[in-house]
């Protein structure tokens, strides 16, 4: 300790765009992704998928694979030696398919070999002798009793909402159905894994991009027969996530082999067999039907939903409550009957996706608000201002909204925003900005420009009683602080906020973090936008508990009272003016203190959807301008102007990348994402038809970040990843109905929907 | 599997003539994907994108003509001076995949592939493109309406080679469209080349993706002759609606996973009457 201090200067603190680490090396190229795994003397693996989306398996001979030189294990159902089934939230579904398949590109057997092509050899010349079935592909009848397609039967969840006067009529009713199509995550970072088996076959280390480690953790031991403790994982680099990593993919298949052949093995996805190997999210059909005042206060909401869980629970039954308890969006409303469906059906199994069964809700509940707006004679933007919900309203399910809630703010601050300044086809005349693009299909007389709304409510971390807590660990020694956690970064960018954090609360300039694995506790899941609400709950308690040991350490030595040393900027001062930097009292020492931050608990819904099951909330508005060729019926999305509640901006960079990927996620959703479906099959597995927006599809986005820190948050920050998609689909479906004069009710909208 | 990288044309000839059903690997870009996807299987590779005949490019300004190597790549066909005497091609040319596709993109190879939806085709189509073919045993010229028989399928014969493509340089407007649910970096729904003679006082048009081969449309051509003052690039709304309905009738498009045959011919009514419009600007 010195006389002398001089304050350090530490940059990169909370609410500053502090760069992330792994930046420049994702840009070289240099970064490691999942897919770039391999050890010595590695196998590859591969896995044998049905051609059929419903079939019952006769035999399965597996002879002919091992009999090509090179292959090392041929694995079935029969080799599962734990539990024959995974699942996030019901174990429904096979680690392989042994009697019967329930959708096209169920893993049915898999192979490790010594090349990619001796695996795809050994695939080929597995003889599978399957009696085909009719597959069950719609909805509805799955709902009306068809034949069970599995044991567990065709209804994955029922829930009703009954609240307030049954008998309301409004003096405005408006109602329509709603129809959204099956999107993909799409993330570039293709599923890939590898396992290295211990010595012996007692466990298995696997290295794989996830979205929760620990809970594949827990189902990958399962499944294997093996004590948690013999599992490890290490998060691969991850190329986004997006919902899409948070079930089981080849996580078991990986590990399985390796422990098999004794030696590592990998396993990594094309694009076409990552359409089969994750969820999606899950298409619905919403019929809505509104009551309201005459001067457009919205009284009452009736709703059915019928979302596609396709062949496997998966997260559906989580999926459909938050679709039906967000069914009023961010508008007061005390009345409400709403029924919601998940259904079984031999499409590809849905799950998690951004927005989480909120962008289905959404869409339906924007599209009714405009209706209203219609027929009540109001702008959109006044009809959404005379209802917005604020702190203190009540949700359908009759939970109070406790959380800062500036909805009438996030409109009125959109609306605020510059619309663009140039006209149709920009002031260059550059047929490029067209609808149509490169195409070169219309002239500036053929466009008509739209604008269109999109408010919305999303729920954040989890709920229905579910005690998503986060584990982190503060490591402070020679004035370096380590950080480690088990929070996936699947490009969120916890890896940049967790230094700031500490950087924040101890004051120091070098905070790094280990690599992120299952040696600590849980982290839970990236997803639900929670982690920097969350996992940045537990770094900061960590760092905290850190710094009181430094403070006591330093009151100690000056013979203070730890209430009496100051702890400002990395610096300590006692009363009597004696100073010293964290680095100096940490100089060959070591301060440590692991965290667990949990949420308030939330309760289950009772049969009439009564129950404070959501555990905080965040709000968005949306605005699109977009032009479209009615004639061809093609559209550009012009500008997204967007208000969105942040709480606070840790990062503000990082809060516009969130803010402008989810846009293009929600954007291309409402003009081209979907995966088709027929009979059970997919038709466009492949980035060739399975379109997301170029650079000539993504708009200009305008955001403001509205900054009311939230009390019930650690850091005072709301998550911020998911609602950027949710209201900006229906922003766009909105502009293009106003730019047509068109009653489109579907997303994505297709170019025949619009011109025929 | 053999690969031979050929350097010239005879060492390309030679590879074909020992191993007819090879592979001709040109930018790669439909190659490579089927290859890698598992669509196609092949033991042999003649690799011919360094092959310097097959390269280059001719002007002729005596026969008002172009004569492109098989294996001149879109970058360079969306750029000057191609660019300058075959405008519809570059068009097409640019809505031709992603900048990094089009680097390495040939327009021999969009012709071999033989999709219905080949963007270069229908241009080539429309212009009356000369296909110029070549083996160990000799050369064969081929006009382009010929070359195609079937969805993926041309008359090119084993051991031969697209050497190159004569195209007339542009005689009056041309332009190309195309239809896709993307702005950019998409495969077409339907696309249409509309090409004016203004000496002859005729007007081309082809259209892709509406039927197993790139189609021309005769009707709503001997409509346009009879009707239009192609000097003055003058047409009536009557003209160019009649145009567009007999374009529309000349397609024979499919229901597929990217669109419907309704839909399909609705965009050749549209895109073909606003091509002539474009055409002719003046009522």
């Amino acid at each position: 300790m010195t006389d002398v201090t001089v304050r350090p200067v530490v940059d990169g603190r909370l609410g500053t765009s502090a760069l992330r680490p792994d930046g420049l090396a994702k840009t070289q190229g240099t970064f490691a992704f999942s897919g770039d795994l391999s050890a010595d003397g590695m196998l590859w693996g591969a896995t044998l998928r049905s051609p059929h989306p419903f079939a019952r398996i006769r035999s399965i001979d597996l002879s002919g694979a091992w009999q090509i030189a090179g292959v090392a294990a041929v694995v079935t159902a029969d080799d599962v030696p734990g539990k024959p089934t995974y699942g996030l939230i019901s174990a429904d579904q096979p680690v392989f398919a042994r009697d019967v398949v329930r959708y096209a590109g169920e893993p049915v057997a898999a192979v490790a070999g010594d090349h990619p092509e001796t695996c795809r050899r050994a695939l080929a010349a597995i003889r599978v002798d399957y009696e085909v079935l009719t597959p069950l592909v719609d909805p509805e009848l799955a709902i009306a009793g068809a034949e069970p397609i599995h044991p567990d039967g065709n209804i994955l969840r029922h829930q009703r909402i009954v609240r307030g006067d049954q008998d309301l009529v409004g003096e405005v009713v408006v109602e329509g159905t709603y129809e959204i199509g099956m999107q993909d995550q799409a993330f570039l970072g293709l599923e890939a894994a590898l396992a290295i088996p211990d010595p012996g076959g007692a466990g298995v280390e696997l290295f794989v991009a996830t979205q929760w480690l620990h809970e594949d953790l827990g189902q990958i031991a399962a499944c294997l027969d093996l004590p948690a403790d013999r599992v490890r994982l290490t998060l691969g680099g991850v190329g986004g996530a997006f919902g899409a990593r948070e079930d089981i993919s080849l996580q078991v298949h990986t590990c399985l082999l390796a422990l098999r052949t004794g030696r590592p093995v990998r396993i990594a996805y094309s694009r076409e067999e990552s359409f089969y190997g994750h969820v999606h999210r899950h298409p619905a059909r919403i019929w809505m039907r509104h009551h309201a005042t005459r001067d457009g206060r919205l009284q009452r909401v009736e709703a059915r939903f019928v979302l596609d869980g396709g062949a496997y629970a998966s997260t559906s039954s989580a999926v459909l409550v938050n679709a039906i308890t967000h069914a009023q969006g961010p508008y007061v409303c005390d009345s409400a009957t709403v029924e919601g469906f998940a259904t079984r059906t031999n499409n590809l199994p849905c799950g998690a996706m951004r927005g989480f069964g909120v962008v289905q809700a959404c869409f339906a509940h924007e599209g009714q608000m405009d209706r209203l707006a219609e027929a009540c004679g109001l702008d959109p933007v006044e009809i959404r201002l005379r209802n917005a919900m604020r702190t203190g309203d009540r949700l359908i399910t009759g939970q109070v909204i406790a959380d800062v809630a500036p909805v009438a703010e996030c409109i009125r601050a959109t609306a605020a925003l510059p619309l663009p300044d140039e006209p149709v086809g920009g002031r260059d005349g550059d047929p490029l900005r067209l609808p149509g693009g490169a195409g070169l299909t219309a002239d500036v007389g053929h466009i008509r420009r739209g604008i269109g709304w999109g408010v919305s409510i999303k729920n954040l971390m989890y709920s229905e009683g579910f005690d998503d807590f986060s584990t982190a660990r503060c490591r402070l020694a020679d004035g370096s602080v380590t950080l480690k956690f088990a929070t996936a970064e699947v490009g969120q960018g916890f890896v940049t906020l967790a230094p700031q954090i500490a950087r924040t609360v101890l004051g120091v300039e070098r905070a790094v973090c280990e690599p992120i694995d299952t040696t600590i506790g849980s982290a839970g899941s990236t997803s639900a936008s929670r982690q920097t609400w969350m996992s940045g709950g537990a770094v900061l308690g960590a760092c905290r508990a850190v710094a009181e040991q430094v403070v006591a350490h330093a009151a100690q030595s000056w013979g203070v009272s730890t209430a009496e040393v100051e702890l400002v900027d990395g610096v300590l001062t006692s009363p009597d003016g004696r100073q010293a930097t964290v680095g100096e009292l940490s100089a060959g020492r070591v301060f440590e203190a692991t965290f667990e931050h949990h949420h308030p608990p939330t309760e289950d819904l009772d049969e009439d959807g009564q129950g404070n099951c959501h555990t905080a909330f965040a709000f968005v508005a949306h605005r699109a301008v977009v032009d479209v060729d009615v004639e061809l019926g093609l559209v550009k999305v012009v500008q997204i102007a967007t208000a969105q509640d942040v709480g606070r901006a840790l990062n503000p960079l990082s809060v516009r990348g969130q803010i402008e990927g989810g846009i293009a996620q929600g954007v291309g959703l409402a003009v081209m994402e979907e995966i088709v479906q027929t009979d059970g099959r997919v038709r466009n597995a492949s980035f060739t038809d399975y379109l997301l927006p170029t650079m000539l599809d993504m708009p200009e986005v305008v955001a403001e970040l509205i900054e009311i820190p939230e009390p019930r948050s650690p850091l005072g920050a709301k998550g911020v990843g998911e609602p950027p998609c949710i209201s900006s689909t229906p922003a766009v479906l909105a502009a293009i109905r106003d730019a047509t004069g068109k009653d489109l009710r579907r997303v994505p909208v297709r170019p025949f929907d619009i011109a025929l | 599997m053999s690969v031979v990288v050929a350097d010239s044309l005879e060492q390309a000839l030679d590879a074909l003539a020992a191993a007819p059903h090879a592979t001709v690997l040109a930018g790669g870009t439909d190659v490579m994907v089927e290859l890698n996807l598992g669509h196609r299987r092949t033991d042999a590779v003649v690799a011919v994108a360094r092959v310097p005949e097959l390269c280059s490019w001719t002007y002729d300004a005596r026969r008002a003509t172009v004569r492109l190597g098989a294996a001149v790549r879109y970058a360079e066909i969306h750029a000057d001076p191609l660019a300058a005497w075959l405008p519809a091609l570059a068009q097409a040319g640019r809505t031709v995949g992603s900048p990094q596709i089009r680097a390495a993109a040939t327009v021999g190879g969009n012709l071999a592939t033989s999709s219905p939806a080949g963007d270069g085709i229908t241009v080539l189509a429309a212009l009356d493109a000369t296909v110029h073919l070549v083996s160990s045993a000799g050369r064969r010229d081929v006009p382009v309406g010929q070359f195609t028989v079937g969805p993926k399928r041309n008359v090119l014969a084993p051991g031969e080679l697209i050497e190159a493509i004569t195209v007339p340089v542009a005689r009056g407007w041309q332009g190309f469209s195309k239809v896709g649910v993307r702005n950019a970096m998409v495969i077409a729904t339907a696309n249409a080349c509309l090409a004016v003679d203004e000496p002859a006082g005729s007007v081309a048009l082809a259209l892709g993706s509406v039927g197993p081969v790139i189609l021309r449309c005769p009707e709503a051509e001997a409509i346009a002759a009879a009707q239009c003052d192609v000097a003055a690039r003058r047409a009536s709304p009557a003209t160019v609606a009649a145009f567009a309905e007999a374009a529309m009738a000349a397609a024979r498009p499919i229901d597929d996973h990217r669109s419907t045959a309704a839909y399909r011919r609705h965009a050749v009514r549209v895109m073909a009457g606003r091509l002539l419009r474009r055409a002719m600007p003046h009522e």
